[in-house]
């Protein structure tokens, strides 16, 4: 789960990390003089709250000299759809924007930890050459990039954090603060189960003060049992239908296509997804059904699935092992039949009981009169879906009532 | 022959009280032997499934000479779960709990690397993973047994559980069988990588052949390709799956995400079609491209 760059900076200023003077977030113009007179004297910063970056380039970040221009950028900040190369052409809108006290920068540095995956450690990347987008660093200058693997336990060692300061070229009567704020860093890292603890840029203002000017957590999810505080938070991110799917145990992600696609195991579901785009279709989701997926379960996926009204057919891959063909097409049948399924139905089944499974579904009622086929290997009923969900072809779907 | 796993494993299951331990270790031992012991604490001197359980690892490993552990505990337990057989001195810990925070992973394999450096003889493998089986001897996990073919010549490794099944069960199909298949799971920090178990099944003399089967996120498969470049002799072929995902969006493997600009697609296949890895771009052809290849070298 991602955090917003204010949700961020509540908790760096909790941890004793510096961050700018706020005058916190505004959702509409009129909160702006509140906010600025909270935040100090002039000039201030404006800074749209998305989860995206480049938000500068977009247009997402402006600068305020005077009460005035502060309040014609929030009118136009506030509700704008910003769209900046990570947003996707469609844009994020802009619910909220965060106002700080502008700071006065003399250099900027990149900071982050992340957990590597290859070392399994949290790992700190920095570099003296901040302000800029690190993938872009990473690609043209490399060496100009540090990393340091931090111990999982303990945390950043004082030495650790000298040694990155003497790399990083901070100012010599700042070198103790600026490990007091790597260690507290890498401490919200580990105490909040971060992926991702990201201050771009970490900067040196004229006066040698250090402070984070951008913030970014983002928190594992499988930790969301320990972790209290964000456990209760709704993740901006994932839509309704992605927050209803994982309410009842499902994993679902809506894509631009057609055909909706309800698979068993979340790599069979991607191959599936691929196989249905090689097939010269495009499919409308992701949905992992889980191992232990019972009629509940699929009814509630097809349910899901159905919302979304791009689909038109829907394409069935499921492997039983631990959950057995049968109980899976008893499943699909009940489930079709539950939300009086119009759309072409196919189904393929493979593993355990898969002979009693196939035999359910060709028992299961007639509809139309149309013929009853369950798919045998994968190509064959992602083809057929692919070729299903375009045109005239349409009408050949099988119909589960 | 086989890796990791064979007719002499002597196996402890740590949950094997719970559901699912229960259901799962009930299957495996219909499937052959290998399952000696459970480990409940709080359930020692009973006996569960014919097996005798204990309240520790450390009691299982001196009563019964466990020598691998298959592992059920939930998530919030299932780093210390790890921990314990690691200390127990297990030598091959097979996790197949979902959902383990990442930084309790972190802290697994920190302290499995520091017994390895002592000399301690210790391998994971998971979590988030179907298991490891080696057909017609010995099955720890939650994979459908009978999809399986024993003493076959190739090998697996897979990072997602029911497309390993999908994979073995179109070897079957053509009467190929498998040496050993595992699954070393869908998490970000993984026990064992690609890398690992190639190491394994290249010193393997009854592997002759292995298919990878990766999937977006991470460089697993961009090591795994380095690795076939320097050290193997044996054929590997490749499929990976999420070449459709949208970047930045986690596909239900937690290990599943493009992000930051790596981890995509088309670097995998790049990296692996550049040593000359056979990479597989449809799932349901995995079967037929091996038993291709396999034929023609019989016949050659």
């Amino acid at each position: 789960m991602k955090l917003l760059e204010y949700e961020s900076k509540d908790i760096f200023r909790a941890y004793g990390i510096p961050v700018p003077p706020t005058g916190g977030v505004i959702k509409d113009a009129g909160k702006l003089p509140n906010a600025i007179k909270k935040a100090g004297k002039g000039p201030w910063v404006l800074k749209a709250q998305v989860l995206a970056g480049g938000r500068g380039k977009g247009g997402g970040v402006k600068l305020a000299k005077t009460p005035k221009d502060a309040r014609e950028i929030a009118k136009k900040m506030v509700g704008m759809t910003l769209i900046t190369h990570q947003t996707g052409p469609e844009g994020l809108l802009v619910k909220e924007v965060l106002v700080d006290k502008a700071s006065d920068i003399s250099r900027e540095i990149y900071f982050s930890i992340v957990m590597d995956r290859k070392s399994g450690k949290p790992t700190i990347i920095a570099s003296a050459e901040g302000g800029v987008e690190i993938e872009v660093l990473a690609k043209e200058r490399p060496s100009a990039i540090l990393k340091m693997p931090v111990d999982p336990d303990r945390g950043l060692e004082a030495y650790q954090g000298r040694r990155l300061a003497y790399a990083l070229d901070i100012p010599n009567d700042r070198v103790l603060d600026f490990v007091k704020m790597a260690t507290k860093l890498v401490k919200v890292f580990l105490d909040l189960d971060a992926s991702l603890v990201e201050v771009n840029p970490l900067i040196i203002t004229p006066k040698n003060e250090l402070i984070a000017l951008d913030a970014k957590i983002v928190t594992d999810d499988n930790a969301l049992f320990r972790q209290e505080s964000l456990a209760e938070r709704r993740d901006p991110e994932i839509t309704a239908l992605e927050r209803e799917a994982k309410e009842v145990g499902l994993s679902y992600i809506a894509l631009d296509g057609n055909i909706g696609c309800m698979v068993n195991g979340a790599g069979l579901a991607m191959g599936t997804m691929d196989t249905v785009s090689l097939a010269g279709g495009s499919p409308a989701n992701f949905l992992d059904v889980g191992g232990g997926a019972n009629e509940e379960q699929v009814t509630r996926a097809l349910q899901i699935i159905l919302k979304d009204k791009k689909v038109t057919a829907v394409l069935v891959n499921i492997f039983g092992g631990i959950m057995r063909c049968d109980t899976i097409a008893k499943g699909v049948i009940a489930a079709a039949k539950k939300v009086k399924l119009k759309l072409p139905l196919i189904v393929r089944l493979e593993g355990t009981n898969v002979k009693e499974g196939k035999a359910a579904i060709r028992k299961s009622p007639r509809s139309n009169g149309r013929p009853r086929r369950s798919g045998s290997p994968t190509s064959r009923s992602t083809e057929t879906s692919a070729a299903w969900s375009t045109g005239p072809a349409l009408r050949w779907g099988r119909w589960i009532p | 022959m086989s890796i990791l796993l064979n007719k002499k494993s002597r196996i402890v299951v740590q949950g094997i009280t719970g559901s699912a331990g229960s259901f799962h270790s009930e299957q495996c031992l219909k499937y052959g032997k290998g399952i000696v012991a459970g480990a409940t604490p709080g359930k020692g001197g009973k006996k569960h499934l014919g097996v005798p359980v204990f309240n520790t690892v450390h009691d299982a490993v001196s009563a019964e000479a466990v020598d691998a552990s298959l592992i059920f505990v939930p998530p919030p337990f299932a780093a210390d779960a790890m921990l314990e057989a690691a200390d127990a001195g297990v030598k091959l810990i097979i996790t197949i709990t979902e959902g383990i925070p990442v930084l309790d992973m972190a802290r697994v394999k920190k302290d499995i690397e520091r017994r390895r450096a002592l000399g301690q003889e210790i391998r994971l493998v998971g979590p988030n993973c179907p298991g490891v089986i080696t057909p017609g001897e010995v099955k720890a996990g939650i994979m459908p047994g009978y999809i399986h073919k024993g003493g076959g010549p190739v090998g697996l490794v897979s990072r997602s559980g029911t497309l390993t099944y999908e994979a073995v069960w179109q070897l079957t199909q053509r009467g190929i069988g498998q040496s050993t298949v595992v699954g070393i799971g869908g998490d970000p920090i993984a026990g064992s990588t690609h890398t690992d178990i190639l190491r394994l099944f290249e010193q393997d003399d009854a592997t002759k052949a292995v298919v990878l089967i990766g999937e977006i996120g991470g460089s697993a498969e961009e090591e795994a390709a380095d690795f076939y470049k320097r050290h193997m002799s044996k054929p590997v072929y490749a499929f990976i799956a999420g070449k459709t995902a949208p970047p930045g969006r986690r596909m239900g493997h937690a290990g599943a995400i493009i992000e930051g600009g790596s981890g995509g697609h088309a670097d995998k296949i790049a990296a692996l079609k550049q040593v000359g890895i056979h990479v597989v771009d449809n799932l349901s052809e995995i079967g037929e491209t091996v038993a291709r290849t396999i034929s023609a070298a019989q016949t050659a």
